[in-house]
This record gives structure tokens, sequence and C-alpha cells, in this order.
């Protein structure tokens, strides 16, 4: 199955283009959605097992040999994060059905979040930096969509901020793929990872990498770029918001990891220095934001900047340990963030708000709620044997051999503020003094659970079972950390 | 060639920085699209301007003469989708401007669910 890679890309494609025939028939709409996302995730488990078996896949378009044609590589990261984007894009439908409003359902949400998919999906997979531009624009497109669906005041003036600052930062990444290529003379990675070295002009290659970081740094929320991710989070409802949260600051991220690890590695001792020094100054205004606020989306949000930050800070180490413990969080940081957003959105519909101050009481009447948000609450901060141990482990172990002895001690000290960030949601609403809920039906209130609890059980499993997943995560790792595979998988022939 | 092409790129790029900061919704949409004009062009000057014949095989043709085919195809790619983000951008700014009665986007700073 030469096609392989391309197969979790087709299916949402497709199926998005059958939805948009009948956007008011809303069951089928469903139906539909649902059961194309459970073939994706099922074509990405089987893209996983045989990348795992069989090496890295390579598909080039068009049969154009491969440093002219664009290239379609799938290794074991990128399969990684398909898989698990696939598989959160599938419990984010399961939960909508309840939490997005008959009105947005009718006005093709489904077919914006497989068209979202498929941009993910394809900026996971492509090999030419081209190319993952186009797939960046294709999963921003169906993010204009999401964000402004529903057409409320708050929504629609967020969504201009959030595309104007998208447009810009689209701009500038056209801007340095121009520099690259006049610099190179060749788009596809594995092509730039044999052709950079060769080059003498590292100065002016430092400042190109420095510009994808910039340019890269604004999708994926880095210090000092972050300052539109939490206003434009706040405008959409709460299952957009979880989308969002998981899958989109991370292709940004994992454009940062695959760039630099693959080619723009002429001049770590600048670029990757100031990789971790940004990524720890993103920990830090992470942090003061998610003690800031007493509104619970916000404190989540912030909370997807802290990520950002100690993935990259794995990731700037480029050591086997930093490396590997990158992309452990990276996949737990994805699963939890949607798992949080899920069990927060609960919150806040049965409050009927998403302030703090007026909740409480809660684990008397919806106890289960209480425990599960307890457990996702722990895993984010990474309190073993939950799934953000292993992945902080490895981070902090990287940097003590890569002796970044306060960035790791930062790192670990940034785990108290999250956990405190979040248990603080955990005591405002779950104990003290019950304030009125808004009566929801027990069948509603379950359809809307299931899918949060079923997303908290894969963390735990991701957490518990890490001995099981080690083998594909340093699998992923090894290939970031020789590029040498990469480069005879894509230009073999 | 190369240096005037670089000249005008600035130009555009510093027309679109002035239209982007100024408050009116309608100048900021109209700067990203000479922004990205922008980036279009430095695509073309990068790959090169020299080459006068069509990048195709034939009698004669060298490869010093060839025009790089390979900038055209990205910027075809890049109007085509700055294309389709400018008009959804104005679409949405028509409907910002009816719901929430300003094209003034310092009066868009609202924050009046949190504080």
């Amino acid at each position: 199955m030469i096609n392989l890679p391309l197969i979790p890309l087709l299916i949402p494609m497709l199926f998005a283009v059958i939805l948009l025939f009948f956007p008011k028939r809303i069951i089928l709409q469903r139906a539909v959605a649902t059961g194309a996302l459970a073939l994706t995730v099922l074509a990405s488990f089987w893209l996983i097992y045989e990348v795992y078996t069989g090496g890295i896949l390579a598909v080039t378009l068009g049969s154009w040999p491969a440093p002219f044609g664009i290239t379609l590589v799938s290794d074991l990261f990128s399969a990684l994060l398909v898989s698990t984007s696939s598989i959160i894009t599938l419990f984010v439908v399961l939960y909508s059905f309840e939490s997005i409003r008959k009105e947005r359902e009718k006005f093709y949400y489904y077919p914006g979040v497989l068209f979202l998919l498929t941009g993910v999906n394809g900026a996971f997979t492509t090999g030419d930096i081209f190319n993952l531009f186009v797939f960046v624009e294709v999963l921003l497109m169906a993010s204009y969509l999401l964000i402004v669906l529903g057409g409320e005041k708050a929504q629609l003036r967020e969504s201009i901020k959030y595309i104007l600052v998208n447009v810009i930062s689209s701009a500038l990444f056209v801007s340095a793929v121009a520099y690259l290529y006049s610099v190179t003379g060749t788009l596809s990675m594995a092509d730039l990872a044999v052709k950079i070295p060769q080059i003498e002009a590292v100065g002016i290659l430092t400042v190109i990498a420095v510009l994808f970081l910039v340019v890269f740094g604004f999708k994926g929320a880095i210090f000092p770029l972050y300052f539109w991710l939490p206003g434009s989070y706040h405008a959409p409802p709460m299952p957009v918001l979880a989308l969002f949260g998981a899958l989109l600051t991370k292709v940004g991220v994992y454009a940062i990891i695959r760039t630099y690890t693959l080619f723009f590695t002429m001049n770590t001792g600048y670029t990757h220095e100031l990789l971790s020094i940004v990524a720890l100054l993103t920990i830090a205004a992470g942090c003061i934001g998610a003690l800031a606020y007493f509104d619970v989306k916000k404190i989540i949000v912030y909370n997807i900047i802290i990520a950002v930050g100690v993935i990259l800070f794995g990731a700037a180490q480029l050591t086997e340990a930093g490396i590997d413990g990158a992309i452990f969080y990276l996949i737990h940081d994805m699963m939890i963030k949607a798992a949080l957003f899920f069990l927060v959105g609960i919150v806040a519909i049965l409050f009927g708000t998403s302030d703090l101050r007026k909740m409480g009481g809660l684990m008397k009447t919806r106890p289960a709620l209480g425990w599960f948000y307890l457990i996702a609450a722990f895993g984010l901060a990474g309190i073993p044997p939950l799934s953000g141990f292993p992945g902080k482990l490895l981070i902090v172990q990287g940097g003590f051999e890569d002796l970044k002895l306060w960035g790791s001690l930062f790192v670990l000290a940034s785990s108290l503020l999250v956990l405190m960030s979040v248990i603080r949601i955990f005591l405002y609403a779950f104990w003290g003094d019950p304030v009125e809920t808004v009566k929801i039906k027990e069948p509603v209130f379950r359809r809307m659970f299931y899918p949060a609890a079923g997303m908290v059980i894969l963390t735990i499993v991701l957490g518990a079972g890490a001995e099981w997943f080690m083998p594909l995560i340093s699998g992923a790792g090894e290939v970031l950390l020789n590029p040498s595979f990469y480069i005879d998988a894509v230009l073999k022939e | 060639m190369e240096i005037f092409m670089s000249v005008l790129i600035g130009f555009l790029f510093m027309a679109a920085v002035y239209l982007m900061l100024s408050k009116s919704l309608l100048r900021i949409i109209i700067g990203t699209a000479v922004l990205s004009h922008g980036a279009h062009l430095l695509i073309l000057t990068m790959g090169g301007l020299g080459g006068r014949k069509p990048p195709v095989v034939a009698e004669g043709v060298t490869v010093a003469d060839y025009a790089d085919p390979l900038p055209q195809a990205l910027i075809l790619t890049a109007i085509v989708i700055s294309f389709a983000v400018t008009s959804f951008f104005l679409v949405l700014a028509y409907r910002a401007y009816q719901e929430l009665g300003t094209d003034n986007v310092n009066l868009m700073r609202g924050t009046e669910d949190y504080d």
C-alpha cells in the first residue's frame, strides 16, 4: 500500500465534501462525520503499524522524482501525531452533539471540523516546506470558519484579530520560504537537509532559521508572539476551543521541531540556545497568565502556552532524552488539553458562566465529574503515574545532561504553578458552598460526560502504559536525531 | 533589475505596515492584501529574474536560458490562497460592521465577560 500516508488526509477531505451537500440534516451529518473520523483513526493506526514495522514511508506525488516533486513523508513522529489528532477530533465531534447547538450544526460545522483535520494531518505528513505552508493555510481557512461560526459579537470581534495575525504570519511564511529558496535552491525538506550543511554562508542561514522560528512561533504561540491567543481562544464555543487548543498550536510546535532537527542544525550554538531561552520565557509568561485569571477558559488557555514552552525546551536540547521527552509530552499535551477543555466546558455549562467566583459545591451533585477533573488536573501537572510524568521526566533529564541545570529546575518549578492553577478550578468549582446549577437533562449530561471521561481514560492509559508506547516514541526520536534516516527514505532512488 | 524589485518590495511592505496600523478595518484589509503582494513579488525576485525561454527541453536551449518555473508555481498558489483569505476577510468585516456598529478597531477592544 504505497499511498498509505495519503489516506488519513483523503478520508476527512472526501467526507467533508460529501457533507457539504446536505447541511440541514443534522442526524446524517453527525453519523457521517463520526464514521469518517473512525475510519481516519483506523487508517492512522494502520499507518503507525506499517511505519513501525517497515520503516519510513514516502510518497512522491505525480511520481516526480524526489527533490523535484512534492513528497509526503510518514515517519513515526508524524504518524503518531496524525493518530493523536484524529482520535482527538473524533472525541470532539462526539462531544459536540450536545454542546455546539443546532444552528451551528446546520451551518457546516462538521465539514469545517473535517477540513481542519485534513489540514492538520497534511501539515504533519508533508515533506516539502512550501506544501507545509499550503496545508497550514487549509487548516487556517477551516479555523476561520469555526472561530466565527455562530456570529456572536465576541466571536466576530476576536476572529478579526485572529485572521489579521494569521494573514501577517502567512505573508512572513511566504517571505521566509522565498529567502530559503534563494539560498538553497530547493524546498524539499530532505533535499534541504542535504544541501544546507554544504553551504558556507552560515550567517544568512541563521537569519532564515530565526525567521522561520518567528513564523512558526506565531502559529505555536511562543513568547513574545502568543499575545493573540488568549483573546482569540476565549471567543469560540467549547468544542471548537478544545479542537484549537489541542491541535492548532501543536502544528506550529511540530514545524519548529521538524525544521530545527532536520535541517536548521548548522549553528545550534545560536539557534537552539535562542529556542531554549524563548521556551523558558514562554513558560514564565504562561504561568503568570494561568494564575492571574478567574475565568476557567483563560486558565486552561494559558496552560496551552506553558506546555508549548515545555515541549520546545525539550526539543531545543538535541539529546535523546530531550527529544523523546518532547515527543511524549507533545502527544500527552494534545490529549490532556482536549480532556480538560471538555470537562471545564461541562462545568461552565452547568453553572452558566465561566467565572470561578460564581461557582461552588459541584462535588456533591456531580462526583464523577469532579474525580475525572482531578485526575486530568494531576495528569497535566505531571504527577506519576499519569501521562504528564514520563514526558516531563525525560525533558528535565535531558536538560541536566545538556548542562541546562537552571532550565530544568525552572521546568520543575513551573509544574507546581501549573498544578496550582488547575487545582484552583477544583477548589472553587467543586468544593465550597453549593451554588445553584443550570438544570440539564440527565441523558444530555451523559452524552457530554462520556466523551470527556473517555479522553481522560486515554490519557491514563498513555501515562500508566508509557512502557508500551516508549518503543514508538524512541523510534520517532531516533529519526529526528539522525536526519540521514529521513533523507535516505525520501531520496532513495 | 533585482535592486529595483527589492526597493519596490520594500515599498509595498512599508505601505502595508502603514495601512495595517490605521484604525479603519477596511484600510487594514487593504494593508493585508498589499502585504501579500509584496511577499509574492519577493518569491519571484528571490528565484532570480534571468531566463527568457520557457522551461521546456528544446533544440539549442541551454540551462542558463531557462526561466525558473518553481517561483511562478509558488506565486500562483500563494495568490489563490491570499485571494480567498482576503475575500473571506472582507465579508467578515462587513458582517462585523453590521453586528458591532463600528469599523474602528479601537472600539473592538472589548473584554466584557471576564476581568
